[in-house]
């Protein structure tokens, strides 16, 4: 199902590669000079508090946001990656036709009915295929949205925490298809607040406060020893402002 | 006086009483016309007022709001003017034709429908803007999928307009004259014989307009309805 060229051919070469990246919105300064290599091919989960950053991040790095700096992914620029691309937004948005129309609309020239039924088989919509996207539940909506995502073939998959409220059995349909997705190869950067599901998922975190990254680390060792401050109070459950 | 005139207008009716039924049926020609012409011209419009950023936009979208208050009559003056013989459209002989009042009509309701449009698609660009730079869908490819998406909106648009433009006597009485058989439609000829005492042609045109517009009402909410119903607006 997913058939990605690897993003990096050289394993020296960052999979994704910050360098100062500032965001000004209104004349507030959001992003304040992130940098960040990133190695490692798997999930890359960003964590941090209500409003430290992470959706503009995530925005930025899909040409969403005029934020200024550099944003390389395999050592090319932003614009030449962003074909490879695909964006699950936190609140899906459906077109006002049904969940098949919703997939064909995304579907890449070439793309044939047995892939969108594949991917809709995968995300238990097959049945719910003539019936009008936004009729459906809000997992079985973000389900769809990710199936649409992934038609696209991406290489890289931005998730803006697109399991935030939603069924235990949405939320395992969706975690499983990111891991099948990552294990084929695709790069994937997921926000996200749920530290079990960043445990269940994340190779790498990059932890945000205040429109910084304080930290980055195998998500190994940011569970067990958190390096920053901020990060330790995160983890202890603790309200940072 | 008035329970025999409604007596009268109920036979004319029933009885398909042909000057009716002539009246009736240009009226609705007239008005289909100037409608299917608006729709081309508003549509895009309003889509691409609500998807397009230039300079001016502002002013652009406060004329048009502006145009759908525009009084009838000074449409039909305007329209008189350019048709006139001494107009510089004069030359075509347009004016007390059918075409002359579909051009009122035209540029009565394509504010109308434009305007409505506009809004109709800015609530849908704000929702799916960001969705069609992720999949890199260009204006061009969007255009037409917003009109789609948006096409139960968009009727009610559209018979408000028909409603607008059947219903409408100052400006086609202007350009059209209500001259027998050629330019009479039912808001002209509902004046002329009420003028003249005649109540129960007037009656039975008032009886066939209230109808349509209760049709075309119904249409709206059986449209409206279906649409909610599968979550299509």
């Amino acid at each position: 199902m997913f058939n990605p060229q690897p993003l990096a051919s050289n394993l020296n070469e960052p999979v994704l590669a910050v360098r100062s990246l500032r965001l000004t919105l209104s004349g507030q300064e959001l992003l304040r000079g992130l940098d960040l290599n990133c190695y490692e091919p798997g999930v890359t989960l960003m964590m941090g508090a209500n409003g430290a950053g992470k959706s503009l991040f995530l925005r930025s790095l899909h040409g969403l946001l005029p934020a200024e700096g550099v944003i390389e992914f395999a050592g090319r620029s932003l614009r030449e990656a962003q074909g490879e691309q695909a964006m699950v937004f936190q609140k899906p948005t459906l077109l006002r036709r049904t969940v098949e129309q919703n997939m064909q609309f995304a579907a890449p020239e070439g793309t044939s009915t047995a892939q969108i039924n594949a991917l809709l088989r995968e995300v238990h919509l097959s049945e719910k295929a003539k019936q009008p996207a936004r009729r459906l539940s809000g997992g079985e909506q973000q389900r769809l949205a990710l199936a649409r995502a992934l038609l696209t073939q991406p290489r890289i998959l931005l998730l803006d925490e697109p399991t935030a409220s939603l069924d235990p059995g949405s939320v395992l349909i969706i975690e499983r298809l990111i891991q099948q997705a990552s294990a084929a190869g695709v790069k994937v950067i997921f926000v996200s607040h749920d530290i079990g599901q960043a445990k269940r998922l994340a190779s790498d975190v990059v932890f945000l406060h205040q429109g910084k990254i304080t930290e980055h680390s195998p998500a190994e060792n940011f569970f067990k020893q958190p390096a920053s401050v901020e990060a330790q109070a995160y983890l202890a459950g603790e309200l940072l402002v | 006086m008035l329970i025999d005139a409604f007596s009268e207008a109920v036979i004319l009716i029933g009885s398909a009483d042909p000057d009716l039924f002539e009246i009736m049926l240009l009226s609705i020609e007239v008005s289909l016309t100037a409608l299917l012409i608006s729709v081309l011209l508003a549509l895009p419009l309003g889509t691409l007022l609500a998807i397009s950023q230039f300079p001016g936009k502002r002013i652009v979208i406060t004329c048009l709001n502006s145009l759908m208050a525009m009084p009838p009559v000074v449409i039909g003056l305007l329209v008189y003017l350019m048709l006139s013989r001494s107009g510089p459209l004069g030359v075509l002989g347009l004016l007390y034709t059918p075409t002359a009042m579909v051009i009122a009509q035209v540029l009565l309701i394509t504010p109308i429908i434009a305007s409505l449009a506009h809004q109709t698609m800015e609530d849908l660009h704000l929702e799916y803007s960001e969705l069609f730079q992720s999949l890199r869908v260009a204006k061009m490819r969007a255009i037409p999928v917003y009109l789609w998406d948006a096409r139960y909106s968009l009727v009610t648009a559209v018979l408000a307009g028909f409603g607008r433009a059947v219903s409408e006597v100052g400006a086609v009485i202007i350009v059209g004259g209500n001259i027998d058989h050629l330019t009479r439609v039912m808001t002209t000829a509902i004046a002329l014989e009420t003028a003249k005492g005649e109540l129960a042609l007037a009656l039975a045109l008032g009886i066939i307009l209230v109808t349509m517009a209760l049709i075309v009402n119904a249409a709206v909410m059986l449209v409206r309805t279906f649409a909610q119903r599968n979550a299509y607006v």
